[in-house]
């Protein structure tokens, strides 16, 4: 056979030489500086939460594969990305035994029972954020004010909760932009929010190291740089139009950019490879549907924040968006259904 | 030895229904009072109990008609004779249980349509006599309120912290919401029924 000059083979033919571990080392270094970020703005507690999740997720990926009799898929950091984006998503001074249990769920719920990687509908971390939410809708709305000055010195008694028990309350606690803008009509000032001065879950409030982040993931080819330009492209067209209506009662849209977890989640969450669509104009679809839900739950929802629930949404319905707009092969009516 | 079989079969068609065939775990059916009453172990008991009822004198009488009951017309004598038991159970709980009656609501009435009863008229009653239907019907239903008592149970202690409305927990426990949001009668039934699953598949290999 190998003297044969004309190697024939089937497709693809050009084939690049990187593995599924390699991109998802390459999302953990993106989400490092973010995660970096939450501790030096809020401390031990967010330390600690970040490392309980990724821990808990990492472990539940472990323990299930060992259960079902497989070998360990911890090695290709998709279970790391995963605790790592849920805790990222919490607030800083989460109860502890909550983020182990919100990491659990994302593996157990939102991907091992799929069938583990490359089957799961819907991103993992954010499965493990909608229960949380549901489940603890209390401690999820609690905020802690960015750059304490104790931050490094003491714990939240609230972090180390005891499990089962209802976490006692801190005295300080921060209102987000979002939520003050919901409910007192404040608007935060556009630069502490780029910068992250503000209060917020964890890794959301940095805007420019998660656009840093991802950009490193679109220059290395890692990330489709459509799911985060047509999510963050239709949010700025849709809230400047409302602004341009009446800029007395909706955001600007430097607001909307840069408040909750729209950053985080159009360039980390929306942009997972298994939940989008695979088609370049279904990905632009996709992005446009969840930046429309997002301005639709913030505006005119009861809950400030609707990133979360968008993304779910449009992970639901990525499969149908791609059968959708397929193209007609050529020479078949177009009545003809090609399943 | 003939009794000796005969109290084989008596048995198995009353165990049946418990572990083997278990309407909810097994069969999955009567989802909707599964999922939709068992917010609470007390729900989950008094719909299993009001199922119960229906299901044992509904199988009773349709055995006992068999015979007459012409072959084009079955289903619709069926439900007659369902709907006829469901509205003595809605006003006995009405009259003894007015707080359960008024929790359950709708889905008192709606035991008219559990497909779980239906099916053993059709599949069972209608074609064995009338001891082994009462039997049969025992079991199932016995299966069913079992099925909705766990789950009301595991809902309940999670959900709220307490059991049958007692307190377990104290004041400080913090009650996970979604348990009793209709996500998490979803939750408990899938894990429920993995469970199952799991001892059964080991059991038979």
């Amino acid at each position: 056979m190998s003297s044969k000059t004309l190697n024939i083979s089937t497709s693809p033919h050009i084939i690049a030489n990187v593995s599924t571990d390699t991109i998802m080392l390459n999302v953990v270094y993106a989400l490092l500086p973010v995660a970096g970020f939450a501790v030096y703005s809020f401390g031990i507690n967010a330390l600690l939460v970040i490392l309980t999740t990724t821990i808990s997720a990492v472990g539940t990926e472990h323990y299930l594969c060992k259960l079902s009799k497989k070998e360990s898929t911890v090695g290709d950091w998709s279970a790391v990305i995963s605790g790592l984006l849920l805790g990222l998503t919490l607030p800083p001074t989460f109860p502890l035994w909550m983020a182990f249990f919100g990491g659990v769920i994302a593996i157990a719920l939102g991907k091992f029972i799929f069938g583990g990687l490359g089957y799961n509908v819907f991103n993992p971390a954010l499965v493990g954020r909608a229960v949380l939410q549901a489940a603890f809708p209390v401690a999820m709305t609690t905020w802690y004010p960015a750059m304490a000055l104790d931050r490094f010195s003491s714990i939240s008694t609230s972090v180390l909760s005891t499990p089962f028990m209802q976490p006692t309350v801190d005295v300080v606690s921060g209102a987000t932009p979002l939520s003050a803008f919901k409910f007192d009509n404040i608007i935060a000032d556009s630069s502490d929010m780029a910068l992250g001065l503000i209060s917020g879950s964890t890794g959301e409030t940095c805007a420019v190291l998660i656009l840093l982040g991802g950009i490193y993931l679109i220059i290395r080819k890692m990330m489709n740089w459509r799911i985060p330009v047509a999510i963050l492209g239709t949010v700025i067209v849709l809230s400047g139009i409302l602004y341009l209506v009446d800029p007395q009662i909706y955001p600007s849209p430097v607001f909307m950019l840069f408040s909750g977890g729209l950053m985080l989640g159009a360039i980390f969450m929306a942009t997972d490879m298994v939940a989008s669509p695979i088609t370049p104009l279904g990905v632009v679809v996709y992005g446009a549907i969840i930046g429309i839900l997002v301005v639709v739950i913030r505006i005119w929802g009861g809950l400030p924040e609707g990133v979360m629930y968008a993304i779910l949404l449009a992970n639901a319905i990525s499969p149908h968006i791609d059968n959708m707009i397929r193209l007609r092969v050529y020479g078949t009516s177009k009545q003809t259904k090609h399943d | 030895m003939k009794s000796q079989e005969s109290i084989s079969k008596n048995s198995e068609e009353f165990l049946k229904g418990i572990w083997r065939e278990n309407p909810v775990f097994v069969a999955v059916l009567g989802m909707c009072p599964a999922l939709a009453v068992t917010n609470s172990a007390i729900n989950g008991l008094a719909m299993g109990l009001a199922t119960t009822f229906v299901l044992f004198f509904s199988s009773t009488l349709v055995s006992l008609f068999r015979s007459f009951i012409p072959k084009q017309v079955r289903i619709t004598t069926f439900i007659v004779i369902i709907a006829t038991f469901v509205t003595v159970v809605d006003m006995l709980l009405a009259a003894w249980v007015p707080d359960i009656h008024k929790e359950l609501g709708a889905f008192i009435a709606l035991i008219v349509v559990n497909c779980l009863i239906l099916g053993r008229q059709e599949a069972f009653s209608s074609k064995n006599p009338v001891g082994y239907s009462m039997l049969d019907a025992l079991g199932m239903s016995i299966g069913f309120t079992i099925a909705l008592l766990s789950i009301g149970v595991i809902r309940e202690i999670l959900g709220n912290g307490s059991l049958f409305n007692i307190d377990l927990f104290g004041q400080n426990f913090e009650p996970w919401i979604i348990m009793i949001l209709p996500p998490g009668g979803f939750l408990v039934l899938g894990f429920l029924l993995l469970c199952f699953n799991r001892v059964l598949n080991k059991k038979s290999s």
